[in-house]
């Protein structure tokens, strides 16, 4: 049924939707609305959940891993210094291979104290062994969550879903929510092979020599490599029931395109406006909009890029002494394969508006210039 | 697409307002597209909020600079703010206002439309005299005035996004869309 | 942009990263930044009921009480109607009324 909704209530359905049995958080802004709305859920009886209060968000995550541990669904939500907090639990969640589904609405990090859309927070996150996926509409956060835990259930990896604050996470917008019935059976229970049993002890995280860490390391790297396929499954699976399809990367208009912008979140959807517009200007140009970061998917994005004459990736992110995080992926996936000239932006720190128009100089600039160039601030004002 | 600006003070209900509009319109079988500006709401600053509409889902993820029409909530705020900043040529404001339209100047550009919502919200005891709910009166008026959504659009807009006092909301909305007055 | 501070009763015009400081400072004093035409309720304080024991003083965030001739003082200029120091008040020595309008 279609409905209006803000991208931050879409979150909160989506867990709905997924039937999560807990659900751990603590409130920051731009994500209070989430969890506020899944209590009202789980108050009013739409959902049978175990709605545990906590007092940071270092504890949400400690309750999701011990729930998950359990083989209960467990979800959380948060923001900026709330998952930076989470950090060590992250990379407890991720080894321990516990299918946590969390959505964080991505916030500048302070300071300048900043409450606006920034993807530096889940970026930061990168190397914790979480699935990662920005998403660009608050149809897609729903959706996400629900594809999220069939493919985290399956491979046995946590996802984090992540979104522009303001920009999606206070904007409504029309959302189709698929009927119970179907998302029931798109996804059942979670029925996990281990999980903490007192009828059936075992004893999880204990001391790992050298002998056997690294293997540890190495079967979670074929999990993610696993998960590439299943995203693509999961995905199409999705579609039949709801005729609204994801993959790891969305590419508009890139089929015949001379130069390619590279872009993720709510800043992908206004360049596919833009792209139209350049268009209808001659100018050959088109949108790979990268949708799922971890795990990377190389093959999928060079199949894309392969016959483009440039590229030009715009980043809402920094990693300061070098360039922008998406960019610095797309180049270490080039090299070895194809040999493109990739000119990298920096726009929209801080929750900074990105315009058609700022879009639009950014390709009319990489069109123009055929020198690849690591970092190229937009519009900072000197 | 249209793109609509909401002019309002802090704790006024300009972003509800954008919301309700947006309900309305999608009733009406369009796609919508709701947002505060993104700033820190202070109680009695000057306020935006925007809507858009559309035949298609939006993709536009920016804030709106360039809107076809503008919404003063609080007649007050055109000494304060520029509320015709940005607004296209041949558009509309449409002002919360008991004054007839000719009363306001905005030169040959714009054409002005108002409509007494505080007294249409006071009649039907939405809110307080002080804090008179205009939300749904607002809607009303816009119906009329663009014809982009229906009157019937918008009682349903009420119904699935007003949980109390609808009947009041509706007459409110009615009386608005009856008494709107062009320049 | 420009964006124009008082500092000293000296304009500071900021228009770009060579004028601001390398972290998130403030960019001139919140002494600037009148929290009073927030304020939609006015504190009152009753002098006859105050015992002078300053909690109000302590709690207001802004702080826009002050400490004068041993009484505390609202400033108003800064005062935002929070009303935390009529809440916290132990003799309900403040009172407030709706601001004018
Ligand atoms: S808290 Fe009340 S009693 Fe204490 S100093 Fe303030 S006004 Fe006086
Ligand atoms: S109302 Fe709030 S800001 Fe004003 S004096 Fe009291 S505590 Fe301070």
């Amino acid at each position: 049924m279609k409905k209006t909704m803000m991208g931050n209530y879409a979150a909160s359905w989506g867990a709905q939707l997924a039937r999560v049995q807990v659900i751990a958080a603590y409130p920051i802004t731009p994500q209070t609305l989430i969890v506020e709305k899944l209590s009202d859920i789980v108050a009013d009886g739409d959902l049978d959940a175990k709605f545990i209060k906590v007092e940071s968000e270092h504890s949400a995550m400690a309750a999701c891993i011990g729930a998950s541990a359990t083989g209960a669904r467990a979800y959380t939500a948060t923001s900026a210094q709330g998952l930076a907090l989470m950090h060590e639990m992250l990379h407890w969640a991720g080894l321990a291979r516990l299918p946590i589904v969390m959505t964080n609405v991505n916030r500048a990090m302070a300071p300048g104290w900043s409450i606006w859309a920034d993807q530096n927070d889940s970026l930061s996150q990168r190397d914790t062994g979480w699935m990662q996926i920005y998403a660009s509409s608050a149809q897609e956060i729903l959706d996400s969550t629900l594809i999220a835990y069939k493919v985290s259930e399956k491979v046995l990896l946590p996802t984090l879903i992540s979104f522009d604050a303001f920009f999606l996470s206070h904007t409504m917008e029309v959302v189709d929510m698929p009927d119970i019935e179907l998302v029931d059976k798109y996804l059942p229970p979670y029925k996990p092979d281990y999980k903490m049993d007192v009828n059936d002890p075992r004893s999880f995280g204990a001391l790992t020599d050298e002998q056997y860490y690294y293997e540890f390391r190495y079967k979670m790297q074929e999990a993610m490599d696993e998960a590439v396929d299943i995203i693509k499954e999961a995905g199409k699976e999705y579609e039949k029931i709801t005729g609204r399809l994801y993959d790891l990367i969305h590419p508009y208009r890139c089929e015949d395109a001379d130069m390619i912008l590279v872009t993720s979140g709510t800043i992908a959807d206004t360049t596919n406006v833009a792209v139209d517009e350049l268009r209808a200007e001659g100018k050959k140009v088109g949108n790979l909009r990268i949708r799922v970061i971890r795990p990377y998917p190389k093959k999928e994005i060079l199949e894309v890029v392969k016959g483009v004459k440039k590229l030009a990736v715009i980043d809402r992110n920094i990693s300061p002494g070098y360039s922008g995080i998406f960019s610095q992926e797309l180049k270490s996936a080039l090299y070895n394969e194809v040999d493109i000239p990739v000119r990298s932006y920096i726009a929209g720190l801080g929750g900074r508006d990105v315009k058609i128009e700022d879009i639009k100089d950014m390709a009319n600039d990489a069109l123009k210039n055929d020198a690849p160039n690591d970092l190229i601030w937009k519009g900072v004002k000197l | 697409m249209i793109e609509i600006r909401m002019h309002g003070r802090g704790g006024q209900g300009a972003v509800k307002a954008s919301f309700v509009l947006a309900e309305a319109a999608f009733q009406g079988g369009k796609y919508v597209q709701a947002f505060p500006r993104f700033g820190v709401e202070r109680r009695g600053a000057p306020v935006e909020a925007f809507t858009r509409i559309d035949d298609k889902p939006v993709q536009i993820r920016s804030q709106i600079y360039y809107p076809d029409g503008v919404i003063v909530l609080d007649p007050t705020l055109i000494e304060v703010v520029d509320v015709t900043k940005g607004l296209k040529k041949g558009g509309w404001i449409l002002i919360n206002s008991n004054k007839k339209p000719d009363f306001f100047d905005f030169g040959d550009d714009y054409k002005v439309y108002t409509v007494d919502a505080t007294e249409i919200a006071v009649q039907n005891r939405l809110g307080s005299r002080t804090a008179p709910i205009v939300n749904t009166a607002i809607v009303g008026a816009f119906a009329k005035l663009t014809g982009i959504v229906t009157i019937d659009a918008v009682f349903k807009g009420i119904d699935s996004s007003i949980p109390r006092f609808q009947e009041e909301n509706k007459n409110a909305a009615k009386q608005a869309y009856d008494s709107i007055a062009s320049g | 942009m420009v964006i124009k501070f008082q500092k000293n009763d000296k304009p500071v015009i900021i228009t770009g990263a060579k004028d601001m400081p390398p972290m998130g400072a403030a960019l001139g004093s919140m002494l600037q930044n009148k929290t009073g035409s927030w304020r939609n309720v006015r504190p009152i304080i009753d002098y006859d009921k105050c015992i002078k024991c300053f909690i109000c003083w302590k709690v207001c965030p802004e702080p826009a009480i002050k400490i004068v001739d041993e009484l505390p003082v609202i400033d108003y200029d800064y005062c935002k109607g929070c009303l935390m120091c009529a809440e916290e008040c132990p003799k309900d020595a403040i009172d407030f009324e709706k601001e004018g309008k």
